[in-house]
């Protein structure tokens, strides 16, 4: 029985949809599992008598139409739970429980799915490791010394050591697809406007972005199925169809134009990052696709744009974390200003800061033409590389990080090479598009790594082909031992 | 109204200087919902009662654009003869305080939503236009509360996400009356519109005051200094009329103004520093990435053209050409859209240049006196219509038709039942009245006597007698022609 909760997501479906199992019984081998992988870290709260109540209404009444019939999930702590602590991994929101529910997470629970718990993330998102977290770090089952990655974290190694059978997190600049890389599992960031950003704790909200985090592309088109769709709450949302990615799903690629971008073979990758990028060209060019050798000239440009613009955004969404309303506030200062100043003194870590005050000063007058300014005008120039690119490929496809997971501690006191981590996956949210990663091999540790696609606005079905056709045929296999039970 | 000629400089001891103005006019939406929430926004409601997750800042919520709010500052850019722009954006002003729950205003900055446009003034001395520099819409805040406890502050978020318009003018006012006659033109074009109620009391339309002074002939402007949040036409005009005086003194002395935000407190009617130039905020704005950039069609635009009201500057000209009215008269009667149509309403039915003097005079003394809206009026223009018509026919005369009026206030009935009830008719039948005037001359033998020898002074007394005998009822044309005909004989 407690092998069930190894399977992938649409396994579990059909054991559900075969009445093989019930939505309750499934709900305590999570629960179980849950209360046994505690030294991971990975979850912030868990609602356990929510789940089981929950799973016993579906029992009585199986809707087993419905993609998620009766299936436990837990979800990043960045999503507001109506009734829930939702915490975004900071103090200031320690114990904020909202009165509403996400837009994405109530789309999830229409078609049959029941929370389990909310997941650890780096505080507001903002980090590549999970160790800013107020909540401390996130251990990656991997190797009990190694990062998830961020800011999904928590999510990433909740998957992974399969604590909840799928996820979902956010991705500002990689913080599905860089832990989904770390964990060897399939992470997936839609086009920006795909999924409603409403009733997200927004980061930056031109990058923000939901997407699903799962253990095979099968299970991301299932779960970017059920989240997706427009949404006249959010301003941003694009208005279109729902479509049905999980049956459009096919392996045939053949013909399809794959561009490799040269300038993703950055000084210093290791060598076995370019040996899996081979690798998976190869699979790809066996699979019947042509291999096209594309540049896209503005890809150097990439990071340090997004550290003006995301920073930027920050500094204005955090604004309203000042102890006036909701959320922590703190008992020193006599006045409003001292206030504030103790409460965000207080109740924000330090990379939040850090990012805050980034944010700050490029919006400042003086510094507004020569930061933020230029930084959006180099927004468009990395946006018409991609267009250009796009009218000669189908896809692109790149390495998903430039190294494997990282030993916890081993950047934390060094901002830009953790930055760095980003750099394939940056270019992709300033452009709004859509990218993939999955896992494609080990490196000599052991430890996973991911390939990245990236699609056309809104093309998510022949990305997912691509990476479906290409787990097929790549037999990667994930070594996660159980050392942290 | 004797002014002819503008006459409102300040003299300093040394120089004569003029003053220079120019007003951000904050104008409340007419508008059932809140700018990007659909929050009610009620005026009076219980503090917090109109506050949605998105007015006060929860974690993930996102503004949504009302576009009826849209349509309205559309509206009232056309009613201003502007330039709408088909692409404007919303922008992110960033500031702290306990009543922006967000730590930033949604407000437009670089591209507003209405660009150029002008207001025309009837001053006493000719009629002057008014450049207006840019219409854009924001957010208003919600409000603190420091009196209601010594100890903490409190904070009523109704207000806050309302939709307000910045109407910003150009450096063209020149005196507190033109400011006067400027926010009461916005006002009139507003309502007309539908587009803010321009209630003051209620804050609907408050406005920061830019002045500056120079010497008469100077072609430069002088520094200027922002009084900020004046909401009464009274205090803006005091505001004015203090700060110019304050900065012509600081020039005569050789000294130097700075630039800097000031307010007006109204209990010492004096302006004072809130906070210099180097202290000024930086607002770090950009663009809310929440938002898309306003595209307007320009179909919309022209559809609402359409059904634009006739406007207060082209009734003006309809009232003076059609019911023959001069340009004060046809100027007061269209300064609200019930006036005009109250004023049309009574046009219609009875004499037109009689009416407007009616109206002008004795209705809106009594309106004023009894501090009533025209549409609260006791007396209707229908009925305000037939009384005229009786004066006009000469069924009551002028000052009977006064006792008449002061009967319909209290009663709200049809004057032709009060006359008829009160016998108030007038008499102008030439028998009757042949009859009464006999008699008198009969009964005062002796004045008639005095008269005829030269004493026509005493003819005044004689019609003293005649509208005493007949209850005040009397023709008076027809008495004088009687009386004489028969004084003669």
């Amino acid at each position: 029985m407690s092998e069930i909760i190894k399977k992938n997501l649409s396994d579990i479906i059909d054991l559900i949809k075969k009445k093989e199992i019930k939505s309750e019984e499934l709900a305590n081998l999570y629960i179980d599992k849950v209360n046994k992988g505690k030294k991971l870290n990975s979850y912030i709260t868990t609602c356990f008598e929510h789940t089981i109540q929950k799973s016993k209404e579906f029992d009585k009444k199986p809707n087993l139409n419905s993609l998620l019939p009766g299936i436990p999930l837990a979800v990043k702590d960045l999503f507001c739970t109506n009734g829930f602590k939702t915490t975004a991994g900071s103090k200031m929101l320690e114990n904020f429980i909202p009165q509403y529910e996400s837009t994405v997470t109530e789309n999830l629970w229409k078609e049959g799915a029941i929370l389990l718990g909310k997941l650890n993330c780096d505080e507001y998102a903002m980090g590549s490791s999970n160790e800013t977290s107020y909540f401390g770090n996130v251990i990656n089952p991997i190797a009990k010394d190694t990062v998830p990655g961020g800011s999904s974290g928590g999510s990433a190694s909740a998957l992974a050591a399969d604590l909840t059978p799928a996820t979902i997190g956010t991705d500002t600049g990689g913080s599905i697809r860089q832990p989904a890389s770390f964990t060897g599992t399939v992470g997936l960031k839609p086009t920006y406007g795909l999924c409603s950003r409403w009733g997200i704790v927004a980061f930056a909200s031109s990058l923000d972005q939901a997407g699903p985090m799962t253990k095979s592309v099968k299970d991301c088109s299932i779960m970017l199925e059920a989240m997706a769709g427009f949404d006249k709450k959010d301003s941003t949302s694009i208005e279109k169809e729902k479509e049905n990615y999980s049956k459009n799903l096919k392996t045939d690629i053949k013909g399809l134009k794959i561009g490799i971008p040269k300038e993703y073979r950055v000084e210093n990758m290791p060598k076995e990052i370019d040996e899996l990028w081979n690798k998976g060209k190869s699979i790809l060019k066996d699979l019947g696709a042509d291999i096209i050798d594309i540049s896209l000239p503005h890809t150097k440009y990439a990071l340090p744009t997004y550290y003006i613009v995301a920073p930027a955004e920050a500094s204005s969404n955090l604004a309203r974390y000042d102890g006036v309303k909701y959320g922590f506030r703190s008992s020193k200062g006599n006045d409003l200003i001292e206030m504030y100043e103790n409460t965000r003194s207080e109740g924000f870590g330090d990379e939040v800061k850090r990012r805050i005050l980034i944010g700050t000063y490029v919006l400042s007058s003086g510094y507004y033409d020569a930061y933020y300014l230029k930084a959006q005008k180099v927004r468009q120039l990395i946006k018409k590389d991609f267009d250009e690119n796009f009218a000669k490929v189908d896809a692109i496809l790149t390495p998903s990080t430039p190294s494997s997971a990282f030993k916890i501690g081993e950047k934390t006191n060094d901002p830009i090479s953790m930055y760095l981590n980003d750099i394939f996956t940056v270019p992709v949210n300033l452009a709004g598009l859509p990218a993939i990663s999955v896992p494609a091999g080990l490196d000599k540790k052991g430890y996973p790594l991911g390939l990245q696609l990236i699609g056309k606005t809104l093309d998510e079905q022949n990305i997912l082909n691509v990476a479906y056709a290409f787990e097929k045929n790549c037999n990667f296999k994930n070594e996660i031992k159980n050392w942290w039970l | 109204m004797s002014k002819d000629k503008f006459d409102y400089f300040i003299k300093g001891e040394k120089n004569n200087y003029e003053v220079i103005i120019g007003l951000e006019v904050h104008a409340q939406v007419s508008s059932n919902s809140k700018l990007f929430s659909g929050s009610a926004t009620k005026f009076g409601a219980e503090p917090n009662s109109q506050v949605s997750l998105i007015d006060s800042a929860f974690p993930g919520m996102l503004p949504v654009i009302n576009k009826e709010c849209i349509n309205q500052a559309i509206r009232t850019g056309l009613g201003l003869n502007a330039k709408i722009n088909n692409n404007s954006v919303f922008d992110r002003k960033n500031y702290f305080y306990a009543d922006l729950p967000q730590g930033y205003q949604i407000s437009q900055y670089k591209n507003p939503i209405v660009g150029e446009g002008k207001v025309l003034l009837d001053m006493p001395y000719g009629s002057k236009e008014i450049g207006i520099e840019r219409l854009h819409l924001e957010q208003d805040a919600g409000k603190s509360i420091h009196d209601m406890d010594p100890s903490s502050t409190y904070v009523d978020l109704n207000r806050s996400g309302i939709a307000l318009m910045e109407i910003v003018s150009k450096p063209d006012l020149r005196s507190p009356e033109e400011v006067n006659a400027y926010i009461k033109k916005l006002r009139t074009i507003m309502r007309y519109l539908g587009t803010c109620d321009g209630n003051m009391q209620e804050g609907s339309l408050r406005a920061d005051v830019n002045v500056s002074v120079r010497q008469v002939g100077d072609k430069n402007f002088g520094t200027r200094c922002e009084i900020k949040n004046v909401n009464s036409i009274k205090f803006m005009q005091m505001a004015i009329e203090y700060e110019a005086k304050r900065q012509v003194e600081l020039l005569d002395e050789g000294k130097k103004i700075e630039q800097e935000t000031r307010l007006f407190d109204t209990k010492k009617n004096e302006t004072r520093s809130m906070r210099s130039k180097e202290d000024a905020h930086d607002y770090r704005y950009f663009p809310d990435p929440d938002l898309l950039p306003l595209k307007i069609e320009q179909k919309l635009i022209d559809d609402l053209k359409k059904t634009l009201p006739e406007l207060p500057d082209n009734k003006k000209e309809r009232f003076m050409s059609d019911y023959g009215l001069n340009s004060y008269e046809a100027n007061v009667l269209v300064s609200e859209k019930e006036i005009s149509n109250y004023y049309e309403e009574v046009a219609k039915l009875s004499d037109k240049k009689l009416a407007a003097t009616w109206m002008m005079g004795d209705l809106f003394a009594m309106l004023n006196d009894k501090g009533l809206n025209i549409s609260k009026s006791p007396i209707s223009a229908k009925n305000f219509a037939e009384l005229i018509q009786s004066i006009k026919s000469g069924e009551i005369s002028g000052r009977i038709a006064k006792e008449v009026f002061e009967l319909m206030v209290e009663s709200g009935d049809n004057p032709k039942k009060i006359i008829e009830s009160k016998g108030l008719k007038q008499q102008s039948d030439p028998k009757e009245l042949e009859k009464i005037i006999n008699e008198i001359l009969t009964k005062n033998k002796d004045k008639v006597d005095q008269y005829k020898s030269g004493k026509e002074k005493l003819f005044g007394f004689f019609v003293g007698q005649v509208m005493k005998q007949s209850g005040g009822k009397a023709n008076p044309q027809l008495t004088n022609d009687i009386l004489k005909k028969l004084l003669k004989g």
